[in-house]
């Protein structure tokens, strides 16, 4: 038993630094966030109902949430498929498909960014090669909306969602997959009957980290968005800095990490910690 | 292989196997008969469980042609072979129910859905599953999981059912209840049963022919009392439970066998002097050796000196030195071994002819 509590208590010790540092620098700061939202510009419940009823706010927060979902899936899909080669490739397979995964953590998130805008912009790289093959006779609208947006946020989510997928094929028994294909069936079929329901806890992990990320972009639809499709922190930004209105930032901030908080705790009931790493 | 219902009829010509340098299985020619339960028993990394992934079909030989009922199946890929298959540890699959991991063969063959529903249910009723269909397996017993693979690998009628160490999770009660009740379904069902164990008393307990493996190759294949009363070689002699082994000289034909000088007394035996020459050691099982007062004229026995005991309950295993200083267990009855200790601890150890065989002299 003493040998057991001073375990706890040197792990206590251990991780005291860093719940400090959340304590001080997040959730202090954040309880003066929640003030404002009820006292800014004047005490009450004010900024909340100007959510429910503000097109505009509405309008940025069931963008946000499509965009979510259509990053989420498209990253975890195109996730999946690396991560397959990762974990299950041959030697030099496994090699290249780390390498894929590790470089983008090396580049910035802004670089990346305005890396996309040089290739899809009007006068981006696909845009004058698809005009000079003759395939396209005007540019395509690649950029400065939805699909700009996807696309770099997809790209910037794809190596966080590698790590809980490849996490749930390692754990996998392979004695599992012969036992498929013994019994009579394809490679095909023991794929998608086997294999990928056996990676489920990885897929839902994968999914909700890819999905809380998203909600809080900022940088890639500021940049790739070009003002046209504002996320939810580009709006609370907008609301902080450029038309001075903190109370109604500060109601959708709360609402924000009340959403997240939610979706963790949902996401903690289904998959181990220890599944995510 | 391919026919549904019934039982295959394998032949495996100079099988051989190599992983790098180094050779898993080499030259194997074995064929098992029809319907027969054949136990391919060894050490680990003998071969053994190489020979039986080969024959499912999920590792290429190296060598060598494997035939099923004449057809060459040699790169038959496993889905095509669909070789019942019971894996160490199961492989159930873990998100299926237990009527859903047994459906699976059937549905991946589409089968009519009452046509599976026919024949799950009846094989859940012959497993004895009845009343856990809708469990999945991590709520299930080993010996519970155990009967899933069982009846997942039979439901879909194969030609020859694999079975991989199947029991070396199951404590030793369970063990023996399983064991009984593979010996039934293999009665019932009439397959061909191949099984990988590197436990000599199941493979004696259940095969109809065991193969024996070590270091990548065959050393003999017999049925059980053939290979354990007449074992080709040290290693099988060993292998296959207790043996003393006497150091014999001088060793001859003689009528109906032949003799040698064992610590300078004329023994006879079974056994043919001219495979082993003029020296050979003389092995026999403990438990077919007598503790005497002294050997008769003309009757197997040597001199020795019991040196330890172990009750065992139904019998007492005595430790002893011959004069010549060889080692000797035997299994006695009690109250022999007590009366052995308590004489001066001088005894004669005796034989039967017919239980003593030559082994050569450098073994294996």
């Amino acid at each position: 038993m003493r040998a057991y509590l001073s375990e706890r208590m040197g792990a206590a010790l251990l991780m005291a630094p860093l719940l400090l540092f959340l304590v001080l620098a997040y959730a202090w700061p954040f309880l003066g966030v929640v003030k404002w939202s009820f006292t800014l510009p004047t005490p009450g419940l004010g900024q909340y109902n100007a959510l429910l009823t503000d097109d505009l706010v509405q309008s940025v927060f069931i963008r946000t949430l499509r965009i979510a979902a259509i990053v989420t899936v498209v990253s975890v899909a195109a996730a999946y498929a690396i991560t397959v080669v990762w974990v299950r490739g041959t030697p030099a397979q496994r090699i290249i498909a780390e390498f894929c995964i590790l470089v983008p953590f090396w580049i910035s998130v802004l670089t990346r960014a305005f890396g996309w805008v040089a290739l899809l912009s009007n006068r981006g790289l696909i845009n004058t090669w698809l005009q000079g093959i003759g395939f396209i006779s005007e540019p395509l609208a690649l950029v400065r909306n939805e699909f700009g947006v996807i696309v770099g946020m997809t790209h910037f989510l794809i190596p966080f969602a590698v790590f809980p997928l490849a996490s749930s094929m390692r754990s996998l028994d392979d004695r599992v997959l012969l036992a498929a294909r013994g019994l009579g069936s394809s490679r095909m079929r023991t794929f998608w009957s086997v294999f990928v329901p056996m990676t489920r806890s990885g897929i839902i992990g994968s999914a909700m980290i890819v999905f809380v990320f998203s909600l809080g972009f900022f940088v890639t639809p500021a940049i790739l968005g070009g003002g046209r499709s504002v996320m939810i922190a580009e709006l609370i930004y907008l609301r902080i800095f450029q038309s001075p209105d903190w109370g109604l930032g500060a109601a959708i901030s709360v609402v924000l990490v009340l959403f997240v908080g939610a979706l963790m705790a949902l996401l903690f009931r289904y998959v181990r910690p220890k599944q995510l790493i | 292989m391919q026919q549904p219902g019934r039982a295959a009829e394998i032949k495996a010509i100079g099988i051989g196997k190599s992983f790098g340098s180094f050779r898993a299985l080499d030259n194997l020619t074995l064929d098992i008969g029809r319907g027969e339960f054949l136990t391919l028993l060894g050490p680990s990394g003998s071969g053994k469980t190489t020979f039986l992934m080969i024959l499912a079909g999920f590792v290429q030989p190296s060598d060598g042609r494997l035939f099923s009922d004449g057809v060459d199946i040699t790169e038959r890929p496993a889905e095509q072979r669909a070789a019942g298959m019971v894996f160490q540890g199961y492989a159930l699959f873990p998100h299926m129910s237990v009527e859903a991991n047994i459906a699976f063969p059937l549905k991946v063959r589409k089968k009519s859905a009452t046509e599976i529903k026919r024949r799950v249910s009846e094989m859940i009723e012959r497993v004895g599953l009845k009343g856990h269909e809708k469990k999945l397996p991590e709520q299930l017993s080993g010996g519970q999981q155990q009967r899933v693979a069982l009846a997942r690998a039979l439901v879909f009628e194969p030609g020859v059912l694999l079975l991989d160490e199947p029991f070396s999770a199951l404590d030793k009660s369970l063990r023996g209840q399983m064991q009984a009740e593979m010996k039934r379904l293999h009665q019932e069902t009439g397959t061909t049963f191949v099984f990988v164990t590197h436990d000599q008393s199941e493979a004696l307990a259940l095969s109809s022919r065991v193969a024996i493996f070590n270091h990548g190759k065959l050393l003999q294949v017999g049925a059980p009392d053939e290979v354990y009363d007449r074992p080709a070689n040290r290693f099988v002699a060993e292998f296959l439970g207790e043996i003393n082994m006497l150091p014999l000289k001088g060793v001859r034909s003689a009528d109906n066998g032949a003799t040698g000088l064992c610590e300078d007394r004329a023994v006879s035996l079974r056994g043919n002097a001219d495979a082993v020459g003029g020296n050979a050691i003389l092995a026999i099982r403990p438990e077919h050796m007598s503790i005497a007062r002294e050997a008769a004229v003309g009757e197997n026995g040597i001199a020795a000196t019991a040196i330890a005991s172990t009750y065992l309950g139904a019998a007492t295993r005595l430790d002893l030195t011959t004069r010549q200083g060889a080692k000797v267990t035997v299994s006695v009855p009690n109250e022999v071994a007590a009366a052995a200790l308590s004489k001066g601890n001088s005894v004669w150890l005796t034989w039967p002819a017919e239980k003593g065989f030559l082994l050569p002299d450098a073994g294996q």
